[in-house]
């Protein structure tokens, strides 16, 4: 049943309800962890779109001078890649039932999750030994604040990552974290996307 | 009303658990049942608790300010600085602390698995992490009472530059103290918000459709989704404004200077914290109002035995006001230098929200027309509720226009009309709330001559302080004034208004501490309140016990066969038919609850 027909519903003229086999017996719903995940990422969609606003708008103003992109920042999008796509191996892993592969994508995707966060971080170090503080103009200071809210999303990614882990090298039973695997991948390839428009914004500005 | 099976009904999950004892929290001690606990109920309680105790504070901090305004120079303790912290932080309690929590995370945890006949929130774990970064919050909120230089004295909108500028007071850690709980704020709202989101649109019972949703959680649901969306803008705006203080970064300072010296900032754009901080503050107004406005259409229609009348489009309002809030933000910037044309847009914006807005007060109106009104102190206050709002609304119309606004900008006609609207109309919805569900969560009635008492002070003496602030500002009284001094434009008598509302002041003041003593001496000795003592229908007065204990319902969850409105049906053996009675005993049972299959009520 579609949305719309959903909110087109006259309840005022509608009763009863078809009952046989529906209660007590349903399991709890599969469907929210997945729904939670979409609603997240909605969130950090709109916060993501909030700075990308805010720095466009910044960069109107004459004090703005461009920046130039340390080339260790190709280098941490190549680990981001790497990472996605040992999670959607990992994923690939978890539904056809190969706990070698499963395990052999949780390590890749998690691992470079941790070398890009440190290759992030070998970028700041860089920035600042060159006298690039977040003082320095503004569009140094949006560098800042780009990579670090998105690093803190990378950081709760490992935390969930973390848990999932551990239940997979604890009990090596797949189906217990089938769906964890998947949300993890889900957003591994959320935050791949979301780092990619924010480089490419900050190359192109 | 026909027997017709509803045929979206079979799209609905059912949220059963085949066991109760089977995949729901269960506390192990005293500190996870009490403290700790992840029980949707209790997270509630707690988030209620922390929201009425800050928003204490808030209101001693209006009675001093009042105080000032009222007798200037009488109270030496009240400095300008202290009247200026005074203000920022009982805007802010109020606004963030007090009513977006009360509503959100006090009634949206309470009512919403209760009300979709669910066990718990999806997130149980979540949610309870959710309230102690709540807590966290409000704890650094407190602690800037206490650092160096006190809170902050910006006002409650923050604005750069003069937020982080040494002359205003709290600049050092006051502000940034405030910044950082906001911050903790919308992390911990978050994480609420996820699981009241997900609750309603996966963990509804069997038969419980969209459409049979009380407009209670309709309004949370709408302004939960509101809140996802535009507290990111004010976190945005609060880690570039904690930057810009703590490492002169410049994206809202601009090149300035203080007491004689040029600052390091250079290029910011004031106007941008401004953009972002209203793309959060407007939405704001309905996070605290569509659930307001879901609560007491529920209110009148349990009270007045009624359906609500035109249901379907009060769900289409509270969405559409919702879409629309999010183009209307710059109307609380038109003296700010903006484009004539983009005030043109907002001021369009804003007119046209007021259409699904009066639809909502015709509803209401509709919904008691020739209804069985019995008033009760929910009913009182819910009233209470549609004349304030019509009247602040109605101020709000004023102040839409730019060719109004820029006059009265910064006027106490600002304040007066803020505070119709989105301070004395949503908090009468809370007490109407609290004296409607007091009996579910306690067992027990609130003495109603107390009531009484708390609501004709509190009703009267809000109009009695508004209405002559409307024309205070008229006549050019500005807010945000230590004390006014000499003027050529504004009367002597303008200060003998001031001190008569102070008076009125502490006195509705003294009827919120009545209240409160009614809260928490009923709680004992309050009369029995026996299940489902208004003969409402919404499901969570079907519980198997009441109040309602740890997973809500009996051994099965309830089967939902219509809507939450069904009052004076003509084949029905009482005016009440409950949303889980099976049709075949609509025209034979009576009783308060529907039995559960279980018969455990």
């Amino acid at each position: 049943m579609s949305l719309v027909d959903q909110l087109t519903e006259k309840p005022w003229l509608t009763e009863g309800c078809e009952v046989e086999g529906c209660v007590g017996e349903a399991p709890l719903d599969l469907r929210a962890p997945h729904l939670g995940l979409k609603v997240l990422l909605g969130v950090a969609s709109a916060l993501f779109m909030l700075v990308v606003v805010a720095y466009a708008y910044r960069m109107t103003f004459g004090d703005w001078q461009p920046m130039h992109q340390p080339w260790l920042l190709w280098v941490n999008t190549l680990i981001l890649v790497l990472g996605s796509w040992g999670m959607h191996r990992a994923w690939g892993g978890a539904y056809s039932g190969q706990l070698g592969v499963l395990k052999s994508g949780m390590v890749l995707g998690g691992g470079c999750a941790v070398v890009f966060l440190g290759g992030q971080l070998l970028v700041w170090k860089e920035l600042v030994s060159q006298g690039f503080f977040a003082s320095y103009g503004v569009s140094v200071a949006f560098f800042y604040v780009v990579t670090a809210l998105h690093a803190a999303h990378v950081f709760g990614g490992l935390i969930a990552w973390y848990r999932a882990s551990l239940k997979i090298w604890r009990d090596d039973d797949i189906d217990n974290v089938r769906i964890t695997v998947e949300l993890c991948a889900t957003y591994w390839h959320f935050l791949l996307c979301m780092w990619i428009i924010l480089f490419g914004l900050l190359l192109l500005t | 009303m026909a027997i017709v099976d509803s045929p979206v009904v079979q799209d609905i999950p059912a949220a059963e658990v085949p066991d109760p004892n089977e995949d729901l929290y269960h506390a192990k001690s005293w500190v996870t049942k009490y403290l700790f606990c992840q029980d949707a109920k209790v997270i509630a309680i707690q988030y209620s608790c922390t929201a009425l105790g800050i928003g204490l504070l808030g209101l001693v901090l209006s009675w001093v300010m009042r105080l000032q305004l009222g007798f200037p120079e009488v109270f030496s303790f009240i400095e300008p600085a202290h009247y200026y912290q005074f203000i920022t932080m009982h805007g802010m309690i109020m606004v963030i602390y007090l009513l977006t929590a009360l509503f959100l995370g006090g009634f949206g945890n309470y009512l919403i698995p209760l009300m979709l006949g669910a066990r718990d929130m999806v997130f149980p774990y979540v949610n309870m992490l959710s309230y102690w970064v709540y807590l966290l919050a409000v704890l650094v909120l407190i602690a800037s009472f206490f650092v160096p230089g006190g809170p902050t004295g910006a006002g409650w909108t923050l604005y750069p530059p003069q937020a982080i500028l040494s002359g205003t007071p709290g600049s050092d850690g006051g502000i940034i103290l405030m910044l950082v709980s906001l911050s903790l704020f919308i992390v911990g709202f978050t994480m609420g918000g996820l699981n009241y989101v997900v609750t309603v649109l996966q963990a509804r019972t069997r038969g419980m459709t969209l459409m049979r949703m009380p407009l209670t959680i309709w309004g949370i649901f709408t302004a939960t989704v509101h809140a996802l969306l535009a507290f990111p803008a004010l976190f945005v705006g609060a880690i570039m404004m904690t930057l810009d203080r703590l490492l002169e970064t410049s994206f809202f300072m601009p090149v300035i200077s203080e007491m004689g010296e040029i600052l390091s900032y250079e290029g910011g754009s004031p106007l941008l914290f401004q953009h972002l901080f209203w793309f959060f503050g407007h939405p704001e107004v309905y996070i605290v109002a569509l659930p307001a406005f879901g609560i007491v259409s529920d209110l009148l229609s349990v009270h007045a035995r009624r359906h609500v009348f035109g249901y379907r489009m009060m769900v289409w309002a509270i969405v559409i006001i919702g879409a629309l809030s999010f183009i209307v933000w710059a109307h609380h910037m038109y003296v700010s230098g903006m484009n004539p044309w983009f005030g043109f847009f907002f001021a369009t914006t804003t007119l046209i929200i007021a259409v699904p807005t009066a639809l909502k007060v015709y509803n209401w109106t509709l919904t008691l027309w020739r209804a069985n009104i019995r008033l009760t102190l929910p009913m009182l206050f819910g009233l209470a509720f549609i004349i304030t709002f019509v009247n602040g609304g109605i101020t709000g119309l004023f102040l839409g226009n730019v060719a109004i606004d820029v006059p009265l900008s910064d006027t106490l006609f600002v304040v007066a009309h803020f505070h119709m609207v989105m301070g004395i109309a949503p908090i009468l919805v809370v007490f109407g709330a609290i004296y409607h569900w007091y009996p579910l969560m306690t067992g027990r009635m609130l003495d109603e001559g107390l009531g009484k008492f708390h609501f004709w002070v509190t009703f009267l003496g809000s109009y009695i302080i508004y209405l002559p602030m409307h024309y205070l500002g008229f006549i050019g009284v500005p807010r945000r004034y230590f004390e006014m001094g000499e003027t050529t434009f504004i009367p002597e008598s303008a200060q003998d208004l001031n001190a008569f509302m102070t008076i009125v002041t502490l006195i509705v003041g003294f009827a919120q501490l009545v209240f409160l003593y009614n809260l928490i001496t009923s709680r004992k000795n309050g009369v029995e309140a026996g299940p489902n003592p208004w003969k409402a229908t919404s499901l969570e007065w079907q519980t198997a016990k009441t109040p309602p204990e740890h997973g809500n319902f009996g051994k099965t969850l309830p089967v939902v066969y219509r809507w939450a409105y069904a009052y004076g049906l003509p084949n029905a053996a009482q005016d009440f038919v409950p949303q889980n009675l099976p049709p075949e005993l609509v025209a034979t049972h009576v009783g308060n609850q529907v039995p559960d299959t279980d018969g455990e009520s």
